[in-house]
């Protein structure tokens, strides 16, 4: 198995960690190939996830006025609430064969966290979650939910205690016990052979919504639209598409919309290659090459890099990567709420928002496919937060 | 290349642990850092690490993310670590520095520009702790081309044959990991070190092996005695920066350190 996605990706690792990746190599190649694995995962998928999840063609947005009907993949109703359990289920199983009774994971939004907590009750593992405190403080409702699930929370105050920050400290934790730990890293990206297996674990997004679009219209859709931060839902769901005369578009999070060093998240729009966590990618960086800060309204988002895959992907030109700014994000918070009854979260209001900004620019009758990866419930206090600051402005 | 040979050569032949003193370029200010370095090296240090701070350290436990991010809030910059090793070579000292640091800052600064630019300064070498050897290529060509060491690790969890593929690749010394885990001061040496590092040695050869992580007291120091060719002190040297108030506070606390941990590899 190759350890690049063209020029990016790789194993920028301590020494500590080569044979935990290794080991992790075999482990997960060895699994793939096992025919009891996979029926294992596919069970939890429809037992405990709550497999297949539903397409939902929108009854209003994208149609008046443009005559684009939008459809959404809702991962939302998965339990726990987002796309991150595929792959916490299908990881944390990798754990259990590996001998590691003990997980660590990163999480930002909070939905990564909530996803590993309940796959480590359910499959009886032990689960410490890094979290940045500013996250922390903006996705109380999760960090609530995580620690009831009976994983153990670590804030991480460092750098800009965010998602960043939390997974170096899960990192540190890791190369502390290698041999009883398994890291459970949310996105994809990190180091060879992460990237690679959470898209696969993510890719059923994509097998289902491809199935289910074409049972539903008789054909492919026009476009598919998902938002990235590190891109493992966009990878799910792309990775169906990527040898099919379709459209892909990856929505970056453009934070406070100016493009202005350290108020966006968009290193695959603003950024430059470069080395962080154990993989080479789009980075956003200083001329030092220190890592810059980001922002956005969406803690899942605010991250500097993107998945390996993802670069590869922008380079070749095969998915186009654009942007949606925190109040883009929060008009389709409000619109897909109001118009449709779904309460998207913050991270998947920016795919909402994209397929809004590129509706107009298709011809009438063109099919859009979302992924909406994640339900709002978190995002409740900051997004009234930030709308209420709205009307008083 | 050449003093980093003479100087395992000059303590072998005494029977002495080479010390490596490790500094975070920078901190607490980069007009302190000649004058910290020659305090060091006319103390006894054999070898310095000069650290290169990074935003996000992840191998390194909290003194050296403490001293790294205060280091480039100061300013401190790749140029500015080069400099620094200039400055400290005109002032006559000739103790190896070689430069640690993680890969995007020197991949951002250019390769084939960066080693050129740091055997210019008078540097010795390059350890890159987030760089094992097989993502290493282009790296080895340009330390081999500036006659510069390129420095790897082995750690406990490193597998024998891979060992193999690594010692080939290294030049200088190879770093061996003490311990699993990041950077700091530990209380106690892993008690399976002896064993660990005898494997290490067999199968490094030739190849002098240092061994850091955790080693923060004399008695450690004298515990490895005839182990290892040398030993690393960073985060207990940096936590004692720490503790003092004033530049030449902060000379007179590393030397006196220094001199002691010196003391305990002969």
């Amino acid at each position: 198995m190759t350890t690049r996605f063209g020029d990016y990706g790789g194993q920028f690792v301590a020494e500590t960690l080569v044979a935990p990746l290794e080991e992790l190599c075999e482990t997960y190649d060895q699994a793939l190939q096992d025919p009891i694995f996979r029926a294992e995962l596919d069970h939890l998928l429809t037992t405990f996830v709550g497999r297949p999840t539903p397409l939902t063609r929108l009854q209003h947005l994208g149609i008046e006025p443009h005559g684009v009907t939008m459809w959404l993949k809702r991962e939302d109703l998965t339990h726990t609430g987002a796309h991150k359990i595929n792959n916490a289920i299908g990881q944390a199983l990798l754990a259990r064969r590996l001998g590691k009774r003990r997980i660590v994971a990163e999480t930002g939004a909070g939905q990564h966290g909530v996803a590993v907590a309940a796959a480590c009750a359910y499959l009886g593992l032990d689960a410490t979650i890094y979290m940045g405190s500013v996250d922390a403080a903006r996705q109380r409702p999760n960090l609530q939910r995580i620690e009831l699930l009976g994983a153990t929370v670590q804030l991480v105050d460092q750098g800009t205690a965010t998602l960043k920050d939390a997974v170096s400290e899960a990192i540190r934790d890791w190369i502390g016990n290698p041999d009883t730990t398994h890291y459970l890293l949310g996105s994809a990206l990190g180091p060879h052979p992460f990237p690679r297996m959470v898209r696969e674990f993510q890719s059923v997004i994509g097998q289902e919504a491809k199935q289910q679009f074409l049972d539903a219209t008789g054909r492919l859709p026009d476009a598919v639209v998902a938002c990235v931060g590190g891109g493992s839902n966009a990878i799910g769901i792309f990775s169906a598409f990527l040898d099919d005369r379709v459209r892909l578009v990856g929505i970056q999070a453009a934070g406070d919309g100016r493009g202005a060093r350290g108020k966006h998240a968009a290193p695959l729009v603003y950024g430059t290659p470069g080395v962080l966590q154990g993989m080479r990618t789009y980075l956003l960086q200083d001329d030092n090459g220190q890592v810059e800060l980001t922002h956005s309204i969406a803690p899942g988002l605010d991250y500097p890099g993107a998945g390996p895959e993802h670069s590869h992907l922008k380079d070749i030109g095969r998915v186009e990567y654009l942007t949606a700014d925190d109040n883009e994000a929060l008009n389709a918070f409000v619109a897909l709420s109001r118009n449709e009854g779904i309460l998207p979260a913050l991270e998947s209001s920016h795919a909402v928002a994209g397929a809004l900004r590129i509706a107009p620019s298709l011809p009438r009758g063109s099919q859009l496919l979302v992924n909406l990866s994640g339900r709002g419930d978190k995002d409740l206090t900051t997004a009234m937060d930030a709308l209420d600051t709205r009307k008083d402005a | 290349m050449e003093r980093l040979a003479k100087t395992f050569a000059a303590t072998a032949e005494r029977s002495e642990t080479a010390l490596v003193a490790y500094l975070t370029c920078g901190y607490p200010a980069g007009a302190e850092m000649a004058g910290l370095i020659t305090s060091v090296a006319d103390a006894g240090a054999d070898i310095v690490e000069l650290g290169v701070p990074f935003s996000d350290p992840m191998g390194d436990g909290p003194v050296i993310q403490h001293t790294a991010a205060h280091a480039l809030a100061a300013g401190m910059t790749l140029p500015g670590v080069i400099e620094t090793v200039r400055e400290v070579r005109e002032n006559g000292v000739d103790t190896p520095i070689v430069l640690m640091g993680y890969s995007n800052p020197f991949l951002r600064y250019g390769l084939t520009t960066l080693y050129a630019d740091v055997a210019a300064a008078g540097a010795d070498g390059l350890v890159v702790p987030d760089l094992p050897a097989y993502e290493a290529g282009d790296w080895i060509k340009c330390a081999t081309e500036s006659d510069l060491a390129q420095v790897f690790f082995a750690a406990p969890t490193s597998r024998p044959e891979r060992l193999e593929r690594t010692v080939a690749a290294s030049s200088g010394f190879l770093y061996a990991l003490a311990t699993n885990g990041v950077t700091g001061s530990r209380a106690e040496l892993n008690p399976a070190i002896g064993q660990y590092l005898d494997g290490v040695a067999a199968i490094a050869g030739t190849l002098p092996v240092c061994v850091g992580f955790g080693i923060s007291r004399p008695e450690h120091v004298r515990s490895l005695h005839g182990r290892a060719a040398g030993v690393i002190v960073g985060s207990a040297l940096m936590q004692r920066l720490d503790d003092a108030r004033t530049a030449s506070a902060r000379e007179d606390m590393a030397s006196g350190f220094i001199r002691e941990l010196k003391g305990a590899c002969r």
